[in-house]
């Protein structure tokens, strides 16, 4: 039967069937009793420590940046003294997390995209499972909750250093301590704000995880299979990061603001 | 004789095209077979349908007496303790080291705990192996000789009563061909082990095989010794001895 649709159906079907399988194989190894410590910490200084440079530099230059968009408009109400706040709220509600996000998308979900995809063309992976290891607990777990764990730890770092940032470029053209600087920051931020961006990160970090990690796993078996795994990772991740954004944000807005 | 691989029927496909059509294949305890037959033919895909890493179409295909396609996870994984796959290209973790990838199976498999006993059975099997010296080493430094070696070492660290090499000794000279067919042998002497050898290397067929089969469009063509397949009345089964 002619295909009527612009895209194929039961491929799509399939991939989501591979997927939902991925993912209940993900889950069943979670809560195994041998957990691989070992790499799991691995990961974490890959994800976490290797990308402190980027995201603190991404957080502070965006800080600076969203200061001095916003100081002249502010200006002309007269209203300078909300900057602080302002960018406190835009930095850790919405821009610090996104951007993070964004930015590990970039670099972690391609990572693993490319490591998984290059070990599965090299029969890595098979080598694993043939040996009776188990490729899911040892590659997929630890890279997934390394993630989770990881992501919300840089955007902590790179909200720091966008408050930090929009200091910098408050004290350029106002006389305003640090101290100051941040008492009126974080006393406009309420506990609303944190949670959802807090409860944001966590799913960034699984979507950077499992994108990587699935498509690294699924990869056909030739080298060009490794750069379309880590693009075709990146492309995922940056898509589901901007849709998680939206229905975190819409759910927990209709709870916490009702 | 104990037959340890039993193969009868044994369907492949993927998609349209179908790779094997019903091979059938015994292998007794201590045996060493060769399979031989044009890139293609599907005998890569017999071996990983041993190992359990493909899932047959059809047919019967017991290991140890186990049904590999009714063996849930724990009973695959039991199954596969005891059988090692050698990969074409080694497949060593390109991450670690040597030494890493030689404790990997004794931690992951065996769950070994104890780092002295971890070190001197990496260095036992590497000695085995003729390679002394490389456990500080990344695959990445090692020669392709050297890297199968290292492979044959993981495989056998775990004491496997099968071995399915994967073209064990493609890509190399062939001298050290000569020198991993030979190890092979070795190896079948020191830890009693069954091979299934996949090769297109007439020399590692002849100095490993007790018995050869020839793979030809999803069926097994020729059976026999390296010197009654290379006298056979049948061109096509001569062609591979030209």
């Amino acid at each position: 039967m002619p295909d009527l649709l612009p895209f194929n159906v039961s491929g799509a079907f399939t991939r989501m069937g591979d997927q939902a399988y991925f993912f209940r194989s993900f889950v069943r190894n979670l809560f195994d009793r041998d957990f691989e410590w070992e790499e799991f910490l691995r990961q974490s200084y890959q994800i976490g420590y290797k990308s402190i440079g980027i995201c603190a530099l991404t957080g502070f230059i965006l800080g600076i940046v969203l200061t001095l968009q916003s100081t002249p408009t502010l200006k002309d109400f007269g209203a300078e003294t909300f900057i602080p706040g302002m960018v406190a709220i835009s930095i850790i509600r919405e821009i610090g997390p996104v951007i993070t996000a964004l930015i590990c998308a970039g670099k972690t979900a391609s990572r693993i995209g490319a490591e998984l995809g290059s070990m599965n063309v090299t029969e890595q992976i098979d080598a694993m499972e043939v040996s009776g290891a188990n490729p899911i607990k040892f590659l997929v777990v630890t890279r997934i909750l390394a993630c989770m764990i990881m992501i919300p730890m840089l955007t902590i770092l790179a909200d720091a250093m966008a408050l930090l940032g929009g200091y910098a470029a408050s004290a350029l053209s106002a006389e305003i301590t640090l101290q100051l600087y941040f008492t009126k920051a974080i006393s406009n931020l309420e506990f609303s704000d944190i949670i959802p961006a807090v409860i944001k990160t966590i799913l960034f970090g699984f979507s950077i995880g499992f994108v990587g990690c699935y498509k690294g796993f699924h990869s056909t078996r030739g080298t060009e299979s490794v750069g379309q795994a880590a693009n075709s990772a990146v492309v995922t991740a940056s898509i589901w990061i901007v849709i998680i954004d939206a229905i975190v944000v819409q759910v927990t807005g209709s709870i916490l603001y009702a | 004789m104990e037959h340890v691989i039993e193969i009868k029927e044994l369907k492949k496909s993927f998609g349209e095209n179908d790779v094997l059509k019903g091979i059938g294949l015994n292998v007794s305890r201590g045996e060493n077979v060769v399979i031989m037959g044009r890139s293609g033919e599907g005998k890569s895909v017999t071996i990983k349908c041993i190992a359990g890493l493909l899932t047959p179409d059809s047919g019967s295909l017991k290991v140890m007496g186990d049904e590999v396609k009714e063996l849930a996870e724990d009973g695959l994984k039991k199954m596969r303790r005891k059988l090692g796959f050698v990969f074409q290209g080694a497949a060593l973790y390109d991450s670690m080291t040597v030494r890493e990838n030689l404790a990997f199976p004794l931690k992951k498999v065996l769950k070994m705990k104890d780092r002295e006993e971890i070190e001197r059975t990496c260095r036992e099997v590497l000695e085995a192996v003729g390679l002394n010296d490389t456990l500080e080493k990344l695959p990445s430094e090692l020669s392709g000789g050297m890297r199968k070696r290292v492979g044959l070492a993981r495989t056998l660290i775990v004491k496997p009563e099968i071995i399915l090499y994967d073209e064990p000794t493609t890509g190399l000279d062939s001298i050290t061909s000569k020198e991993i067919s030979n190890l092979i042998l070795e190896m079948r002497k020191k830890y009693k082990t069954t091979s299934v050898i996949i090769t297109h290397d007439l020399s590692c067929a002849q100095i490993t095989g007790d018995r050869i089969l020839i793979l030809k469009d999803g069926v097994f063509a020729a059976e026999g010794t390296y010197e009654e397949l290379e006298n056979s009345s049948d061109e096509f089964v001569r062609s591979f001895f030209k």
